[in-house]
C-alpha cells in the first residue's frame, strides 16, 4: 500500500495528479491518497481531503511506503514510523508554498539518507516506478536528541535570574 | 522565591506540532499544558491541560486578534513560569505575552528552516530568552548574524 499525504494546510495538485497519471498508467491499485481540499479528483486513487491524526498514524502503520509534500509532519510521522518515504518538495515561484524552504529542507534529508526525493514531476514518476526497491533509514526514536532535551531541561530547572547564565539569549554578536 | 516551572507548550499545525511533542520528556516532572489549532491533535498528548485557538497568518489581522486574545487569556489562566514554541505565529504572541506577564521563554525554530531562521524566528529573538535554530551552521560563528547583529544558538535538533 502506498500513503500519499500533502499535508494539513493546503492542496498539492502538481504532486496528487502526477501521482495519479503514473497509477493509471500502471494500474496500480493499492494507493490511498490524502490530499486536502481542491476542486481536481484523482481517478486512479483512493483519496480523502483529510486525514485526523489518528487515523492519519493508522494509515502510516498500514502502508509500505509515503509519498508526501517535504513537510516535516510528514517525515518525521514517516521517520517515527520506520516507513521510507519519498518527497517532492513544494515550491514558492508556483504559490505552493511561501517560498522554497522546501526545497532545501529535502536537499538537506537527502543528505542525510533520511528520505528520497523527486524535485518535479517527471523525476516523482521515474521513482514512483522504483518505489519497491526503496527501504525506510531505519526507525528514528519518538523523542528529540538527549543533547536538546538536556538543554531545556536545564533551562527550566534553572534558578538564575533569566535561565542558565551560559544559555542565556544565547545569539552571539 | 523558587521559580514557578509550570509549561505552556505552544505550537501550530503539522511539523510544528510534531516537533513540540518529541520535546515533552524535557516536561517530565512539570505540569504541561498545550496549546495548538487543531482539536484532534488532542488524543496526541492524553489527560493534560490542552487549549485550542484559531489559526492565523501575519495577512489575517481579524484573525490574529483573535488568537492574541485567546494567548492572553490562556496565558493568565495558566500563569506559566516556562513558555515554549516550535513556532509559527501563536507561538511568537505566545512568548511576547509570556515575557510582559514574567514568563521565561524558549523558541525553537522548526528544522524545516535549514537555510535561515524563520521570519518569525527573528522577530521573536527579544522576547526569547533561549532562542534556538537545529542547524548548528546557522549557529555557527561565520554564519551571518540574522537579527540585532545575532545568531541563535544551536542545543541540539528534534532528531
Amino acid at each position: 500500500m502506498i500513503l500519499v499525504t500533502v499535508g494539513a494546510q493546503m492542496p498539492f495538485d502538481r504532486m496528487t495528479r502526477a501521482v495519479d497519471a503514473w497509477a493509471g498508467e500502471r494500474g496500480r491499485r493499492d494507493v490511498f491518497a490524502q490530499i486536502g481540499e481542491t476542486d481536481f479528483r484523482p481517478q486512479h486513487l483512493e483519496w480523502t481531503p483529510f486525514l485526523e491524526p489518528e487515523e492519519f498514524r493508522a494509515r502510516v502503520e498500514g502502508a509500505d511506503i509515503l509519498v508526501a509534500h517535504a513537510g516535516m509532519g510528514s517525515i518525521l510521522t514517516a521517520l517515527q514510523a520506520g516507513k521510507p518515504i519519498l518527497v517532492m518538495p513544494r515550491r514558492g515561484d508556483l504559490r505552493e508554498t511561501r517560498n522554497d524552504h522546501q526545497v532545501a529542507t529535502a536537499k538537506r534529508f537527502l543528505e542525510m539518507g533520511r528520505v528520497e526525493v523527486a524535485f518535479d514531476e517527471d523525476e516523482l514518476k521515474q521513482k514512483l516506478d522504483k518505489l519497491d526497491a526503496l527501504r525506510a533509514a531505519g526507525t528514528i526514536s519518538a523523542w528529540a536528541s538527549p543533547e536538546l532535551l538536556g538543554a531545556i531541561r536545564d533551562f527550566i530547572n534553572a534558578e538564575g535570574p533569566v535561565g542558565p547564565t551560559s544559555r542565556r539569549n544565547e545569539g552571539v554578536r | 522565591m523558587a521559580k514557578r516551572k509550570n509549561i505552556l507548550a505552544v505550537a501550530s499545525g503539522g511539523g510544528h506540532w510534531v516537533q513540540l511533542l518529541r520535546l515533552r520528556p524535557a516536561f517530565e516532572g512539570r505540569r504541561v499544558a498545550f496549546v495548538t489549532v487543531r482539536d484532534s491533535y488532542r488524543a496526541d498528548v492524553g489527560d493534560v491541560p490542552f487549549y485550542v485557538i484559531n489559526d492565523a497568518t501575519r495577512w489575517d489581522k481579524i484573525g490574529l486578534a483573535r488568537m492574541c486574545l485567546r494567548l492572553l487569556w490562556i496565558i493568565l489562566r495558566e500563569r506559566p513560569g516556562v513558555i515554549i514554541s516550535t513556532g509559527a505565529a501563536p507561538g511568537y504572541f505566545a512568548l511576547r505575552f509570556g515575557k510582559l506577564l514574567g514568563a521565561r521563554t524558549i523558541w525553537l525554530d522548526s528544522i524545516a528552516n535549514v537555510e535561515q531562521m524563520s521570519m518569525t524566528g527573528c522577530l521573536v529573538r527579544r522576547h526569547a530568552d533561549l532562542w534556538l535554530t537545529q542547524w548548528p551552521h546557522l549557529a555557527a560563528s561565520d554564519a551571518p548574524p540574522v537579527v540585532d547583529g545575532l545568531r541563535p544558538a544551536c542545543l541540539g535538533a528534534v532528531l
